[in-house]
């Protein structure tokens, strides 16, 4: 992953090769300094390739840190909110870890790949807090961002297209587990992961192997219609599943400027993933005042009468504003209008009635709706086949 | 556990016991325990030659706070003076000296005009010095979100600057900032005032007189006037009298005192500090844990990185600790001449350091890990005043040198010296030449010498980097600042755990604020603490 310093200052990543081939409408995006396409041909064909066959996702700039030694798992543990030795070996966690002040960092996934061996996958870059979270424990890290390539498949056909490829068994392999795969003679690590809640994999190789990764999966998931799918489309298939974005559904409290603007898990709606039987982590102390003092905010999921996506829109209660949306979307799957809202408490109860402010445009002319809205107890999307072991035919 | 405690101190030092005695008063049911044999932490004395003895890390005492002197009846429980209103004398190699006492300086090279300068500077740093000391009496503000006792102290720091005049509050502001060296050139003519004071200021930390927060680092030396003190004084039996005159009245208050008893771990128990284990394996409980080690030790290794969250581990690593004190004893087989000084003023506080680029040069060493060539020097010749300390005819000859690094390349038993001495050997040397200049003589006097280095005084005292203060005394490191942010108020940032110590505020020096404010927080905060 160079960058190409005659043409462009973004880096590209191992796939770029493939990716540019496909993606005929130039429409590329920034990814901590890659170039990454937001969209490939269509948004729409490629969500519906998520949903109906297999999309493929580039995700290689995603931070991957390596957490080895004897403190492996004491070190994650007082780094994250949850119980770090409840994920045993060849199986992924998702977490959230905090500052000091119990504020969302970021949030990621923690894979135990050995005996006091990890991989935290986050999306911010956090080699700094990594190495300050080290004091006093014995452990290694290192940053192997660029040393893992990576790519998402995802869909229905997605387990089929694997089998095809020749990884075989993999159909026993169950939601969060890993797997391992020789490939032309390196190591094909598979999670059963994903951020489009719906059947899915992730796939580690080394960058050397990737071109030849992506081929291979093209080829075998052809007769499965396979589809490389960008940001735009992942966009719209994480909200119907009801998955928060770093940097868009909360600010990562380290890089949040102004005061009162990051969260706590609690107000994220995450408070699942804390757990304050832990006698040490950071942030515990600032989150046990939390519960006993209450939170300042509530995360809900609402759905929003109409089909005009409450984008960037204030949601008010009785004309008084008490939130604002971090994410909308219509979901063509569900066939609801999903919006992920920050209100102020105690506002935020499921089945609470709201009001969401919608601004839209139509050939220049703008129009405000007031949408009636309710808080939702789950996500919209939730097939039985993203948890099916084996995944069905498709 | 068979005893179970409600406040367990670590630490015997002045200020642990100061603490111990104030709680044990207000009914608390403590015990203090000290890996050392001797209580007073670094208020002590010891012999270091057949038949010498010496205070072997503190030698004046002249900031104790009057009131922790009364409550705690020190007198009673034998605290004496051995001398008092002692004088400090700047040497000069020809004899030239100067000599200063509160407001007044004399000496041949003292001109009217710089006298009369020094009476101004004096009595207006004297009001800098009040408004420090009323602040230094209390438990400093939080950083935010005070409450209103916080405010009154926040209100008394800015009525007080108020109540300074607006000249006198625009000049503290302008020059607590700034430096020695420049405020001096300000002032002053003579080289050798200038040069005394400088030394004040960098008494104890790692710096020169050119260096930001000396100024600050100046008016913190001078708080004991604030206290009542005049000068410095001798504690009579060397400065461990204190320790043992503060043991007796914790214990004459019911503190239950272990010497002899290592902590090697301050025990958290879900998040909380709820007892200690010793270096033998004991364990004991306790509601509160107070620490008087400083705080790297205390958090670093008797808590442990790993029970505390990350951004107060950083902090806690952050902390500057080097010490750049060393110091001197010399046994002496009689009393030392020395040029132009007659008895009297040989019981002063004698100090070299001709002018500040002499102790510039001094401290330019440090910075990259050596010891001075020509080092500057805090002297007391105790046995003047207390004969007890040394065989009769002998004198003991004790000296605060600055600067020297907690540990030179190769550290200090390394033979890489000039002339295949070890780096102690030629320090040693390299003071004993000093001293030879002003006392002509001496070296054929001394019977025997130790040398303890910061490492020295860290191993034999516990305190991090051997500093003084328990921690850098600089304006990012003092009060809702120290030790460091979010430890504050005494309470240490983790449930149950107090620090009572020089690294908490106002800082260090021989004093028992630090103690007797952390006991009074303590107090204040009841079943909350
Ligand atoms: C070279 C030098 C010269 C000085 N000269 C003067 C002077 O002339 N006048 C003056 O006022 N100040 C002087 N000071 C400063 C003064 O000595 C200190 O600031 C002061 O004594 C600190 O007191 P304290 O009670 O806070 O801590 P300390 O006296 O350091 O006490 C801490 C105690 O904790 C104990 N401890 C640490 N770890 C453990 C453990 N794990 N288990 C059990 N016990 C533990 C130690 O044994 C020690 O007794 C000097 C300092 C130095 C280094």
């Amino acid at each position: 992953m160079k960058a190409n310093s005659d043409e462009t200052m973004m880096l590209r990543t191992p796939f770029h090769s493939r990716v540019a081939a496909a993606c005929e409408l130039n429409d590329w995006g920034t990814w901590k300094g890659y170039t990454t396409p937001r969209s490939y041909t269509d948004v729409e064909l490629e969500y519906f390739a998520i949903r109906s066959t297999t999309g493929v996702f580039d995700l290689s700039p995603m931070n991957k840190y390596r957490i080895t030694g004897p403190d492996a798992e004491a070190y994650l543990n007082r780094m994250v909110t949850r119980d770090v030795s409840k994920i045993r070996v060849g199986r992924v966690g998702y977490t959230v870890w905090c500052n000091d002040a119990g504020q969302v960092m970021d949030d990621g996934t923690i894979f135990h790949l050995g005996e006091n061996d990890y991989r935290l996958c986050a999306f911010a870059r956090a080699v700094d807090w990594m190495h300050w979270s080290a004091l006093g424990f014995d452990v290694q890290i290192v940053d192997e961002s660029d040393e893992v390539a990576a790519l998402a498949v995802q869909g229905p056909t997605s387990c089929a297209t694997l089998l095809a490829m020749g990884l075989t068994g993999l159909e026993e392999l169950k939601p969060f587990g890993l797997a391992s795969f020789p490939f032309e003679g390196e190591t094909l690590t598979v999670s059963r992961t994903g951020f489009t809640g719906d059947l899915g994999y992730e796939l580690w190789i080394v960058p050397d192997k990737a071109e030849l990764l992506w081929d291979r999966l093209f080829a075998a998931g052809k007769p499965h219609i396979i589809k490389p799918f960008g940001s735009d489309a992942l966009d719209l298939a994480r909200i119907e599943a009801g998955f928060l974005q770093a940097g868009v559904d909360f600010v990562p409290a380290e890089s949040a400027v102004r005061n009162g603007r990051s969260r706590s898990p609690y107000e994220l709606g995450l408070e699942w993933l804390v757990d304050m039987d832990k006698p040490v982590f950071n942030g515990r102390k600032a989150l046990q005042r939390e519960r006993a003092e209450g939170s300042r905010y509530r995360f809900a999921m609402l759905d929003v009468d109409g089909n005009k996506p409450a984008q960037h829109s204030f949601i008010l209660k009785d004309g008084k504003k008490v939130g604002t949306v971090t994410s909308a979307a219509w979901c063509p799957t569900a066939k609801s209008n999903v919006a992920f809202a920050q209100l102020e408490m105690p506002h935020g109860a499921v089945g609470e009635k709201l009001v969401a402010e919608i601004y839209y445009q139509r050939e220049l002319q703008w129009t405000r709706v007031l949408a009636p809205c309710t808080v939702i107890a789950a996500p919209v999307f939730n097939p039985p086949r993203r948890r099916a072991v084996p995944p069905g035919q498709f | 556990m068979t005893d179970r405690y409600d406040v367990i101190l670590v630490g015997a030092g002045h200020n642990g016991l100061v603490c111990a005695a104030y709680l044990a008063k207000a009914g608390r049911k403590v015990l203090v325990l000290d890996a050392s044999d001797s209580p007073g932490g670094a208020a002590a004395t010891r012999e270091f030659a057949p038949g010498y003895s010496v205070s072997s890390c503190a030698q004046w005492l002249h900031q104790l706070h009057p009131r922790v002197c009364r409550d705690l009846e020190l007198e009673r429980h034998g605290l004496a003076w051995a001398a008092r209103d002692i004088a400090s004398i700047s040497l000069d190699a020809g004899g030239q000296h100067l000599e200063l006492l509160g407001a007044s300086v004399e000496g041949p090279g003292v001109s009217a005009e710089d006298q009369q300068a020094y009476r101004t500077f004096h009595g207006r740093t004297a009001r800098y010095v009040k408004l420090l000391a009323r602040v230094f009496e209390s438990r400093p503000p939080r950083l935010v979100e005070s409450n209103l006792a916080d405010r009154i102290t926040l209100l008394k720091l800015g009525l007080g600057l108020k109540l300074l005049g607006r000249d006198d509050m625009s000049d503290l502001m302008r020059i607590v900032l700034t430096n020695m060296y420049d405020l001096m050139e300000e002032h002053f003519d003579s080289p050798q005032l200038k040069a005394l004071l400088s030394f004040n200021s960098v008494l104890g930390s790692s710096m020169g007189p050119r260096t930001p927060n000396t100024v600050f680092g100046y008016l913190y030396q001078r708080l004991g006037e604030a206290f009542g003190h005049t000068g410095v004084s001798q504690v009579k039996g060397g400065m461990g009298a204190l320790g043992e005159a503060l043991a007796a009245s914790a214990r004459a208050r019911g503190v239950t005192l272990r010497l002899g008893s290592r902590v090697a771990s301050i025990d958290m128990f879900n998040g909380r500090a709820g007892g200690v284990t010793l270096a033998s394996g004991e364990q004991l409980g306790a509601a509160v844990v107070v620490s008087n080690a400083d705080p790297v030790t205390t958090f670093e290794q008797l808590v442990g990185y790993r029970n505390m969250e990350t951004g107060m581990a950083r902090r806690v690593s952050h902390v500057r600790c080097s010490g750049a004190a060393a110091k001197l004893h010399l046994a002496l087989d009689g009393l030392p001449g020395f040029t132009g000084l007659d008895k009297a003023q040989l019981g002063q506080r004698l100090v070299i350091a001709p002018d500040m680029n002499y102790i510039e040069r001094a401290f330019n060493a440090v910075k990259y890990g050596e010891y001075s060539a020509s080092p500057a020097m805090d002297i007391s010749i105790p046995t003047l005043h207390d004969p007890t300390g040394a065989p009769a005819g002998g004198h003991v000859l004790s000296a605060i040198v600055q600067f020297a690094p907690a540990e030179p390349a190769g550290g200090w038993e390394a033979a890489s010296a000039p002339g295949g001495e070890t780096h102690r050997q030629h320090f040693t040397r390299l003071v004993l030449d000093q001293l030879e200049r002003y006392a002509p003589g001496i070296r054929e006097q001394v019977v025997a010498s130790q040398l303890l280095t910061p490492s020295d005084l860290e191993r034999e005292y516990g305190m991090k980097g051997g500093h003084w203060h328990h921690g850098e005394l600089a304006l990012d490191q003092v009060l809702m600042m120290r030790p460091f942010p979010g430890a504050s108020q005494y309470a240490s940032g983790l449930d149950g755990l107090y620090l009572c110590g020089a690294g908490a505020h106002p800082g260090g020096g021989v004093m028992g604020l630090a103690g007797s404010n952390a006991a009074r927080e303590i107090i204040r905060r009841g079943a909350a603490a």
